[in-house]
């Protein structure tokens, strides 16, 4: 029969797995945004149930929090609403659904043969009730992968540089007081003194 | 708790479809990037199916690395989009099949 984590492992996946139908399929891309947020929150739940708790909440905030929001708002600027026609998707539809099908079904008797040993891996027992996912992870994380942390750190700094030198304009029309040639005057050229005698009032 | 196979299969399927949009979708390349995050998601579930089965934690820790290059590579290419937009004034996946700047 089934035990409660089961239950909640197939409602997750098969959560997972409509929304990700939706994903490519909805006319709308921002529906198609929305459904990958779906889509991420049934795979956090999923990660949850693997003891990933620190991952699952990383695919949250960082993913559905901050990438998904960049997507809506790259949707939403672009106006992309009135391109999307969806030609070509049914003359595509048969081709693409017998590629996806061999790939799937391949894959999954790779997976669920005998031959393969990962079949007969048994469930780990489980934590002690002190067993801290995030202090593991940490652990490995700070000693044996600092330099590879480092680099991801580099890669995110390189992102952020290339995302806004990338879309930056540049000043269009902006009033700005140059102050380099403000100090740079000569007073001579401002300020011009003529001698002249001096006249009477005429009355 | 479910076996490693049925964590399997759920990746596959995701990548399966993953792999789909991109067949499918001529029109729209955001679709496409989601599409491309569809695979990925696919691939970290893989590596913490693995690393929990395993009992090994360099899984997780590969997986966060490719979440940090995951979101590094999406904002350039949302930013890679928004210049393309501005030039071209669309973002079809078939009008722009020339490499002439």
């Amino acid at each position: 029969m089934f035990t409660p984590v089961q239950v909640i492992f197939y409602i997750f996946a098969v959560v997972a797995i409509c929304s990700g139908i939706a994903v490519i399929t909805a006319r709308h891309p921002v529906r198609s945004v929305l459904s990958l947020v779906m889509t991420f929150f049934a795979m956090a739940g999923i990660w949850m149930l693997l003891r990933a708790e620190f991952l699952s909440l990383i695919l949250l905030l960082v993913y559905v929090g901050a990438v998904m929001t960049l997507f809506l708002f790259v949707v939403m600027m672009l106006n992309v609403v009135k391109e999307t026609r969806h030609s070509g998707f049914v003359y595509y539809l048969p081709f693409g659904i017998l590629i996806v099908l061999l790939m799937i079904s391949l894959i999954i008797i790779t997976v669920g043969s005998s031959y393969f040993w990962a079949i007969q891996m048994p469930i780990p027992l489980p934590e002690p009730a002190h067993y801290s996912n995030i202090q593991q992870l940490g652990e490995v994380l700070y000693t044996d992968y600092a330099y590879p942390f480092e680099i991801g750190g580099v890669i995110l700094l390189v992102a952020i540089i290339a995302a806004i030198a990338l879309t930056h304009r540049g000043p269009v029309r902006r009033k700005v007081q140059s102050v380099g040639d403000q100090v740079n005057i000569d007073p001579n050229d401002r300020v011009r003194l003529i001698k002249m005698p001096a006249e009477k009032r005429k009355k | 708790m479910p076996s490693l196979t049925e964590f399997l299969t759920i990746a596959a399927i995701l990548f399966g479809l993953g792999i789909a949009g991109i067949i499918l979708n001529r029109k729209n390349i955001i679709v496409l990037l989601m599409s491309l995050e569809l695979i990925l998601l696919a691939v970290n579930t893989n590596f913490i199916a693995f690393s929990y089965f395993l009992n090994n934690i360099i899984g997780q820790v590969f997986v966060f690395f490719v979440l940090t290059v995951a979101a590094s590579e999406a904002a350039i290419g949302l930013a890679i989009l928004v210049v393309l937009y501005r030039k071209r004034h669309t973002i079809e996946v078939e009008s722009l099949d020339s490499l002439k700047g």
